[in-house]
């Protein structure tokens, strides 16, 4: 035990291999890696640093406090607010009326409720605004916001509750509690961590979101930072604004942070998951059904529709592009290999922060990596370029695995959330069970770990794989010249006024989406077995 | 026990190691288009449109066999890139829509002297005044309205009309964009700062609700009865009938009166960039830009419909012949970088 490099190892704190005497190692190699994969995401904000001084303070200062300032705060916490508040009761209803009701088409909703995360902001956005004039400003914002983002609560809860033990909704209700206060007390207790992760991500994504309120006409900070960039040609003045979005989310992980301390996550032995009878809708059952044909009908369907309007509308094609497969392929293969990426990286610095919580250093470190969420795409993108070229001598710049790095960096939360959540039901004294009766670590690692894992692990992944399809402003900067995703290609065409070429790449687009959400599907359906449990 | 666990533990970590290297090693090869180019191929950034760029672009390949690699984005996202990446930025030739992000790189010394004999090819009126960027084509800004919602004879005659409050609720703005920022320089060299200031107020509140991130957005929306009128550059409108058919075009273009703040002539351009290592193939992509086979292109062979303005070429048929616009005169130095524009916007609170 004297190895000062002792490999990651987790910490005893209770369980029934406790018994045996050991110290808490301290996580040096694991600590280590962390804080790379910390060092890696900082970079942005590095870039924000050197940027925003270069115009000097007095300057950013004028720029900070001129008086669109009030403006702007105003409407990025009030959209932010509202926005974040819709998405947590939408997303986990939804996902408890899949996962624990006898709701017909539960399969088929499972799928359908997430594929709107994959449909761009621009397309929705210009879908609603096509629509009628009325969907504009705040109004405007709000509706599509909400409806393109609130997967990000949906996954994460639905996660939770597939795992969570139904046995503590069953005793409470044997105890003659209430239907909707055994939801309240110990449904949403169970989902509480899920809840909270998914509402930090919709914040964190609404600080940065830009296509969606260009088309709408709402301004925040960021739509100012794309003016600064584009009008202004001012980058520091842009990076200054940048800023004052990473001093607003620093408040949102404090909330979070708070609100997440008080009270106990309560974590059942996962060996208790089983199948229990869904409950009963009963007369509730056509409302709710209504309720998401409704969700899936205005997120899905309005785009879907504008799509295929634009499709028709057009006369003939004028731009020549790349083929719809070649694009859809590219736009698959970056999306998975940063799945994989974002949800590797995610690991040592989730299991730092599960495993060994306490040690403020630690806890900074695990909430610093939420920050990149909360830049603008093309400001992470222009950071990696400064730095390749400055001090990498231009090293696989422009090439697919930098833009696939670079995916990994912007979308890391996502992976981490779902990686948390993932290890947080698999407790560590599990694995000294499994230890204790003879297995070896790495059979630890894949039998017990990765099995109790797995779901979160692959809805870490398919949150990184719908982000990247849809992903803009960071790839028209860092993709390999003539290679095109679906994205760029769809942009191409439509801010170009060929909304005929462009709307196929949108179907795709969506169509692509279904695939990650088709196998989250199944994938939970399959762990949900018992005989895969146990 | 002990060393086991380690042991088991480095070799996860090893394994995990082995294939984030794998995959990112696999990716250099299976996925990367090699970013150094060859001696036979020069890189453009272009924020000019597809359109535009498609056909002369092919052209220009064919002719001298240099392959050219382009990356498209909006053009003020590619100045702030070519200035992020400095001295090894891959970019050889840049070309934009407008003069204030050529503007913009020359004020920051990253752009070389264009060849005289290409400059020659221009009105000097047209290229930059220093001599870092060359004017290529030519756009005029026009009044797009919806017939269905104004009549021609409500239509302004000066864009200083706009401010009047008989265009509240109908006019379509897009302030943020860059074709926008020289009618405001324009307005501002011809009425001064505090009469401008007052002016942007009063079509910011006449466009409530009508605030549109792009003129192509104020084209489409015009057409389809959103808004009543709006201030676009021409080429959009012809751009939109040709995409949609002449059948479904609702709008009408039209133009202030000669020489009014609101008629401006927008430049496009191109520059080598100091830093190009291949300066020489960069030369003579902008030399062919300017030349008479790539300005009939641009006049009559693509969907461009923008002006050319070298090398004596004039535009055909539907437009109204260059020679005929009556803008007003101000120059390209004096339309500058638009940050006087910008300071002006802002205190109006459009940006």
């Amino acid at each position: 035990m004297t190895a000062p490099a002792a490999p990651a190892r987790p910490a005893v704190a209770a369980g029934p291999a406790a018994s045996r005497v050991r110290r808490p190692a301290r996580p040096v190699a694991l600590t280590a890696t962390a804080t790379v994969i910390a060092a890696i995401l900082a970079l942005p904000l590095i870039f924000l640093l050197i940027e925003a001084s270069g115009s000097g303070l007095s300057e950013d200062s004028r720029l900070i406090f001129r008086e669109l300032t009030a403006t702007l705060l105003w409407n990025t916490i009030r959209l932010t607010v509202v926005v974040t508040a819709l998405c947590a009761v939408i997303g986990t209803a939804a996902a408890w009326c899949v996962e624990r009701t006898d709701l017909p088409g539960r399969r088929i909703w499972a799928v359908l409720v997430v594929v709107p995360l994959a449909i761009p902001d621009f397309v929705v956005s210009f879908g609603w605004a096509s629509l009628s004039s009325w969907i504009a400003g705040f109004r405007g914002a709000v509706i599509v916001m909400t409806l393109a983002v609130y997967p990000l609560v949906y996954l994460p809860v639905a996660a939770s509750l597939r795992g969570a033990d139904p046995g503590q909704e069953e005793v409470a209700r044997s105890l003659g509690t209430g239907r909707v206060r055994t939801f309240l007390r110990i449904t949403l207790g169970q989902a509480r961590g899920a809840i909270l992760g998914g509402c930090l991500l919709v914040a964190m994504v609404l600080l940065a979101e830009y296509g969606a309120f260009e088309i709408v006409g709402y301004q925040t900070f960021t739509t100012e930072i794309f003016t600064e960039i584009g009008a202004a040609f001012s980058l520091p003045a842009a990076c200054a604004l940048a800023l004052v979005l990473v001093l607003l989310s620093l408040v949102v992980l404090a909330g979070e942070g708070l609100s997440r301390g008080r009270g106990r996550v309560s974590r059942s032995g996962p060996l208790a998951q089983r199948v229990s009878p869904p409950q009963r809708l009963g007369r509730a059952r056509l409302p709710v059904l209504a309720g998401f044909v409704l969700l899936t009908g205005l997120a899905l369907g309005v785009p879907i529709a504008a799509s295929v309007y634009w499709m028709t509308s057009g006369v003939r094609p004028s731009l020549t592009g790349v083929p719809l497969l070649a694009a859809a392929g590219y736009t698959a293969l970056y999306g998975a290999l940063a799945g994989l990426l974002a949800t590797l990286l995610a690991l040592p610095v989730a299991l730092l922060a599960v495993r060994h919580p306490g040690g403020l250093a630690r806890r900074l470190l695990e909430r610093s990596t939420y920050l990149v969420l909360a830049i603008p795409g093309v400001v992470i993108a222009l950071a990696l370029s400064y730095f390749t070229q400055r001090y990498l001598g231009g090293f696989a710049y422009q090439t697919g695995p930098l833009l696939i790095l670079a995916y990994a960096i912007m979308f890391f939360p996502l992976a981490l959330v779902g990686v948390k959540a993932s290890l947080a039901r698999a407790p560590v004294s599990l694995d000294e069970v499994a230890r204790s009766l003879g297995q070896t670590r790495l059979a630890v690692a894949l039998r017990v770990t990765l099995r109790l894992t797995g779901p979160g692990l692959v809805a870490a992944f398919c949150l990184v794989f719908l982000s990247v399809i849809t992903e803009l402003t960071a790839t028209l900067i860092l993709i390999p010249i003539g290679v095109q995703t679906l994205a760029t290609q769809f942009w191409a065409y439509e801010t170009n006024l060929s909304y005929a070429q462009a709307a196929p790449f949108a179907l795709v687009m969506i169509a692509v989406a279904t695939l990650p959400s088709i196998v989250l599907g199944r994938f939970f359906n399959r762990s949900a077995d018992p005989r895969m449990v146990t | 026990m002990t060393a086991r666990r380690r042991g088991t533990t480095r070799l996860i970590t090893l394994a995990a190691l082995a294939i984030v290297a794998g995959l990112l090693a696999g990716c250099g090869n299976a996925l990367s288009v090699s970013s150094s180019g060859s001696a036979q191929s020069i890189t453009l950034y272009s924020g000019q449109h597809p359109q535009t760029t498609d056909k002369l672009v092919a052209a220009f390949e064919k002719q001298t066999g240099i392959t050219v690699r382009t990356r498209s984005d909006d053009e003020d996202v590619l100045a702030q890139q070519i200035v992020a990446e400095g001295s090894k930025s891959p970019a050889d030739v840049i070309y934009t829509e407008n003069s204030p992000a050529l503007e913009f790189l020359q004020d920051k010394g990253l752009l070389s002297a264009v060849d005289q004999a290409t400059l020659s090819k221009t009105p000097a009126r047209f290229s930059s005044p220093q001599g870092d960027w060359v004017g290529v084509s030519a756009r005029v800004s026009v009044i797009i309205y919806n017939p269905s919602l104004i009549k021609a004879s409500q239509l302004p005659t000066s864009v200083m009309q706009l401010a009047d409050s008989k265009y509240r609720g109908k006019l379509a703005l897009a302030a943020g964009e860059t074709d926008f920022q020289p009618i405001v320089t324009s307005v501002l060299h011809a009425h001064g700062q505090a009469a401008t200031v007052r002016w942007l107020q009063a079509i910011k509140a006449n466009a409530a609700g009508h605030i549109y991130p792009d003129n192509e957005t104020i084209t489409s929306q015009v057409n389809r009865g959103a808004a009543a009128l709006g201030i676009i550059n021409e080429y959009y409108w012809y751009r939109l009938r040709a995409e949609i058919g002449a059948g479904s075009m609702h709008s009408k273009i039209t133009y202030f009166a000669p020489r009014d703040p609101g008629y401006v002539i927008d430049v496009s351009g191109a520059a080598v960039l100091k830093s190009s290592t291949h300066q020489a193939a960069a030369q003579r992509f902008l030399a062919f830009l300017v030349s008479k086979q790539a300005q009939e292109i641009i006049g009559r062979d693509s969907l461009s419909y923008e002006y050319p303005v070298a090398s004596g070429v004039t535009t055909a048929a539907p437009e109204t012949p260059f020679g005929d616009l009556q803008p007003n005169p101000i120059t390209i130095d004096e339309l500058g970088d638009g940050s006087a524009a910008i300071a002006l916007l802002r205190q109006a609170g459009l940006l």
